[in-house]
């Protein structure tokens, strides 16, 4: 009933703990709280190892937290839910199958019937531009055409919430401005809400309405600026704007502090 | 082609150095393997001879260690006269059956067993210490006792080529359930995958490289299972064959079935080779056109 007034992600003090193998306890996150509106595209932007991925495991039901709330959609996360997608840092597509099986695995595993999926697979396959690839094995792609096959193989199910967890770090620099374009482009279609989680300050401004700053881990939200740039944005031009670099200071005065945090830490432990 | 160079002489000589230079290279590796091969049939024809020589030579005891012509007379006299026991080809099929049905009992078994264990967490933790204490059983030892259970016939053989083949294959298959990428189980769970798609879908998959590589001892202690039932009692097969060639001292006879088996455990392994091949299509391969 309030699901469709209540907002997509709602993260409320939450706290993530692992034991660690040494029998240690490690708090990856710690007193969350976390907005996300529908159709919002959120980035989540910290220092490297703060925790920022855990955020994502929280949301996506593939971990729960050791405290406080996470609500999608207004109802508490119960395991993984079929409105999520999730696409990973690594590939996570199956090398055995071929790009057309790999995008068509969603549907089927939800039980969606092998000639529907097929022509799902296909119109997403057209859309990411790898109609022509489909009975290629993954390990016949380049690094950005997995990225696309996985792409495609997270939006054919249709997902209200995308979970990206630095998406494209793998990739170069000519090639991740690419898919950040082409990403921008699907997502706009969808009305899907979207957290993004980067460790590049620049990436995450030139895609996000609202940039999460974490501290150093365990990672807490320190601030969060709204990002008025514009849309339609093209990712290569965007950053040459004014606005741009004002924004990109503001947010960095903020950043650069827990990057400092964190690698004074490093030092430390490596002294 | 190279682009032209400014000095004409130059830029007319360049194509030919370029082109005998890959031929150069082609023709070098051509020697490289023909060299190889050379070697490999003189170190045989070599050992023979100097065996055959000494042997002749009476250097060598001819009764105990034989020699390569009479190895090769035993050969032919079987293939041509039948063995005591019947034909060669029946004894070969005996064995190759025995060893067959056993290996494939063991590696079902295997499979089954070491992927339900790494995947179910309780499984492994109850059944663990017992699996290692079978293991750690020396298994040839079972023989004589699947012997008195299953009799001469084929039954105790395919049995002690069951437990040696099946620890190998299990231990192989529980190690490729427990090391599947932690983010491609995570991404099917994502996608929508139940439990039971996840083990049949991706945790299988994955683990077939691992299942694979033991698929290609295994089929080497299936054979050593039949043979070692045979030798120690049968009616029919290759162990029988040499057990029987040595209690009639016939050294020549032992050899013989050695070189028979040697022949039939390569021909087994090259089918298996090439089914590895058609089923790892996905895989990157060296030699092969991808990229």
């Amino acid at each position: 009933m309030n699901s469709h007034t209540s907002p997509a992600i709602e993260l409320r003090g939450a706290s993530k703990t692992f034991r660690t193998p040494s029998g240690g306890l490690h708090t990856a996150v710690r007193d969350l709280d976390l907005t996300v509106g529908r159709g919002e595209f959120v980035a989540v932007v910290g220092p490297t190892g703060c925790g920022k991925s855990t955020t994502l495991t929280l949301v996506s039901g593939l971990e729960e937290p050791t405290e406080g709330d996470v609500l999608v959609a207004g109802e508490p996360v119960r395991g993984i839910g079929d409105k999520v997608g999730f696409v990973f840092q690594q590939d996570a597509v199956f090398p055995w199958r071929t790009v057309l099986s790999n995008v068509m695995a969603g549907p089927r595993f939800r039980g969606v019937p092998k000639a529907e999926a097929r022509e799902r697979a296909r119109e997403w396959l057209a859309r990411v531009g790898l109609g022509a690839f489909e009975d290629r094995y993954p390990h016949q792609l380049s690094g950005g055409q997995r990225k696309r096959v996985a792409l495609a193989a997270t939006f054919v199910n249709d997902p209200e919430i995308l979970l990206m967890d630095e998406p494209f770090s793998a990739l170069d620099v000519q090639t991740r401005a690419l898919m950040s374009d082409e990403l921008l482009d699907l997502w706009s279609g969808t009305g899907a809400s979207v957290v993004f989680v980067t460790h590049d300050l620049e990436e995450s401004i030139a895609l996000a309405d609202k940039v999460v700053v974490m501290t150093a881990g365990p990672a807490t939200v320190k601030e969060v600026f709204a990002i008025d740039l514009p849309r339609p944005r093209r990712v290569e031009s965007v950053r040459l704007e004014p606005r741009f670099l004002e924004i990109y200071r503001e947010i960095w005065s903020s950043l650069g502090e827990e990057v400092r945090i964190t690698r004074e830490r490093g030092a430390a432990h490596a002294a | 082609m190279p682009p032209e160079t400014a000095i004409a002489p130059a830029g007319a000589a360049k194509p030919d150095p370029a082109g005998s230079r890959t031929q150069a290279r082609a023709r070098a590796a051509r020697n490289h393997k023909l060299l190889v091969y050379g070697a490999r049939i003189l170190l045989l024809v070599g050992l023979l001879g100097l065996w055959e020589g000494l042997a002749r030579a009476d250097v060598i005891d001819p009764f105990n260690f034989s020699m390569p012509s009479k190895i090769w007379d035993q050969i032919t006299q079987w293939a041509l006269n039948g063995t005591p026991q019947g034909t060669l080809v029946e004894q070969i099929w005996y064995t190759l059956y025995e060893a067959l049905l056993g290996w494939v009992i063991g590696v079902l078994a295997g499979v089954v067993l070491g992927i339900a264990l790494g995947r179910i967490r309780f499984l492994a933790d109850v059944l663990g210490p017992y699996i290692k204490v079978l293991n750690a059983l020396p298994r040839i030892v079972l023989a004589p006792i699947f012997l008195i259970w299953f009799g001469l016939g084929p039954a105790s053989k395919v049995a002690s080529a069951v437990v040696l083949v099946f620890f190998p294959v299990f231990f192989n298959a529980f190690q490729g359930a427990r090391e599947v990428d932690r983010n491609l189980v995570a991404n099917s769970r994502i996608l929508g995958a139940s439990n039971r798609q996840v083990t049949l879908q991706v945790v299988i998959p994955s683990a077939t490289s691992w299942i694979f590589t033991s698929l290609h001892v295994s089929f080497g202690f299936a054979l050593i299972g039949a043979i070692v039932g045979e030798y120690i009692g049968a009616t029919k097969g290759l162990g029988l064959l040499v057990s029987a060639s040595q209690g009639t001292f016939n050294a020549a006879g032992v050899y013989a079935a050695m070189v028979i088996l040697a022949v039939v455990a390569l021909l087994a392994e090259g089918l298996l080779a090439f089914l590895e091949k058609r089923l790892f299509r996905w895989k990157p391969d060296d030699t092969g056109e991808a990229r």
